[in-house]
């Protein structure tokens, strides 16, 4: 094992770093477990009614969102997304896509992207839950962990200064200049903002969201069916916020991925991270 | 040598997505079928239930709606018509001859006839029905208070659950049915609804009589009730889930 202040190959200069704690490690990593398992059991949920509404009922001709699958003309399943009143044809993907077989058949999101793979509302919500409670209680232990250690406010939380130069900080990434050197060694602005957003705004409103759609917890707070809009509402919000941890995933493994993969996931898994001096991190990674 | 290295890690790279492709579909799919891991997966269903039970008021009354919030059209779901011969009959005469039998663990058990549920003093409410598929539906019922036939048969000590046999049996002649708990049979807002959206509850709704459970999901809302037997345990009863759609594998506490 290189301890910090030990040089490893190459530059004198470069130095190891213990960047992340077990604790922020394991999260992280029960939390690519969770995600994923949400995310496809939460599609196979909402393919037992594949629409979306606005308010607390749901209004067969007045959907936000629908996907459907249409006989076309010349007998042909067609599946066709309305979304706001414009129809898609998307036929494969939404609406109606192929069995093991080949063959078209009525499903809101295709069998690759649901769990269990084939049509199984009941499994789909033993999931759901079962994960949604591994992902409610390590964020739970996160954010205690994160006030106690005060990890929030030394790491997550940007500064004010950090904030007025937040336009500097965009148009660096815009031109794929990441910070190197010690400055990689803390989080930059744009980061803080975005892991700050998701811890605590975006995983609350999902989970939020999620528990307004429980009749049970309606009768005891009704003040969530208020602050969302209605029953409807807050299933879509859970789908648009789940959309948002997509959006957010896909992001963050490509600056993961561009900002030097290798190092970035050592220090995730071990802890250690590499600083170099010279060059951006990104350049040698090897 | 380097680019060697990078390719090999590439492959390494391409091979792990893959590995996590399957194992997500493949694998998750096998597990799901595994009794083992269905029992671990299963045990959130205990924790919901003891958390919900922690945090919200016995008492909580499921948000009341007034009349310009109404679903233009309530859905039928589920069975639209038992279609048996004995509740073709019954509809033949507007179920006069129809009777409803509680018995079980009572100390007197009583039958009673549509005009007598009618003759009781009735619940009126607008409440929100939300089924497991996700759906939502506002309606009016009217029906008697469930705690008022449960004072009149007087449930005995080692009674602990409420169990509803339905009229409707499906393809593999299996009838639907239900079973709730006390805590749930006297809360002032479950009621056995005789009438929906001021009209005699429809066939596909039900008729003559469903039960209204409005702080859990759709499908513990029996319809088509024939018989309410008060019962110690129900893992005798059929599948032993409790109900016909927990015999398939859905949740006995459906509050979410």
């Amino acid at each position: 094992m290189v301890k910090p202040g030990h040089t490893k190959e190459g530059k004198s200069a470069d130095r190891w770093r213990f960047r992340h704690p077990l604790w922020v490690r394991l999260a992280h990593w029960l939390n690519v477990l969770c995600l994923p398992i949400l995310l496809m059991s939460g599609f196979q949920i909402f393919n037992a009614h594949p629409a979306l509404y606005w308010g607390e009922r749901s209004d067969r001709d007045r959907p936000i969102l629908a996907m459907k699958a249409l006989r076309a003309e010349n007998g042909e399943l067609r599946g066709v997304t309305t979304l706001f009143g414009h129809s898609f044809d998307t036929t494969g993907l939404f609406g109606a896509s192929r069995n093991e077989a080949g063959a078209l058949y009525r499903r809101g999101f295709p069998e690759w992207a649901t769990l269990p793979k084939h049509q199984w509302l009941a499994m789909g919500r033993r999931w759901h839950f079962f994960f949604g409670w591994v992902f409610v209680l390590n964020g739970f232990i996160f954010a205690a962990y994160s006030l106690v250690s005060r990890h929030l406010w030394s790491d997550l939380l940007p500064k004010k200064e950090e904030i007025r130069k937040i336009g500097a900080s965009i148009r660096d990434h815009l031109r794929f200049r990441h910070p190197f050197g010690e400055e990689a060694a803390r989080y930059n602005v744009l980061q803080k903002v975005a892991y700050t957003g998701v811890v605590f705004v975006l995983a609350p409103l999902i989970v939020l969201t999620g528990l307004t759609m429980s009749p049970n917890l309606n009768a005891a707070f009704p003040w969530m069916l208020t602050l969302f809009g209605g029953r409807q509402s807050a299933r879509t919000i859970h789908f648009i916020a789940a959309f948002a941890f997509i959006g957010y995933t896909l992001l963050h493994v490509l600056m993961v991925a561009i900002t030097g993969l290798w190092n970035n996931l050592r220090s995730m898994l071990t802890g250690w991270y590499l600083i170099r001096q010279s060059g951006e991190n990104h350049e040698k990674t090897n | 040598m380097k680019k060697r290295i990078s390719l090999g890690r590439r492959g390494f790279l391409a091979r792990a997505a893959q590995f996590s492709g399957l194992f997500l579909l493949a694998g998750c799919d096998t597990l799901s079928r595994k009794a083992w891991f269905e029992g671990l997966l299963s045990s959130a269903e205990g924790l919901t239930q003891r958390a919900h039970r922690l945090i919200t008021p016995r008492k909580a009354m499921a948000r009341e709606y007034t009349e310009a919030d109404l679903s233009p059209v309530f859905p039928v779901n589920g069975t639209t018509h038992p279609g048996t011969a004995e509740y073709l009959a019954w509809v033949e005469n507007n179920f006069a001859d129809w009777q409803l039998e509680v018995g079980g663990r009572v100390e007197q058990p009583a039958r009673f006839s549509l005009a007598a549920l009618r003759d009781l003093r009735s619940r009126t409410q607008i409440t929100r029905h939300d089924c497991v598929e996700g759906w939502s539906a506002i309606g009016k019922w009217k029906g008697v208070p469930l705690r008022l036939i449960l004072e009149q048969v007087r449930p005995r000590p080692e009674a602990r659950y409420v169990v509803f046999h339905s009229a409707d049996p499906d393809e593999l002649g299996h009838y639907y049915y239900e079973s709730i708990d006390f805590e749930e049979a006297y809360h002032p807002q479950t009621i056995l609804a005789y009438d929906l959206n001021d009209q005699s509850l429809p066939i596909g709704n039900g008729a003559p009589l469903r039960l209204r459970l409005e702080r859990q999901l759709g499908y513990k809302m029996a319809k088509y009730i024939m018989r309410i037997e008060l019962v110690e345990r129900f893992d005798t009863l059929a599948g032993g889930k409790g109900g016909y759609w927990e015999d398939q594998g859905y949740e006995w506490y459906a509050g979410i």
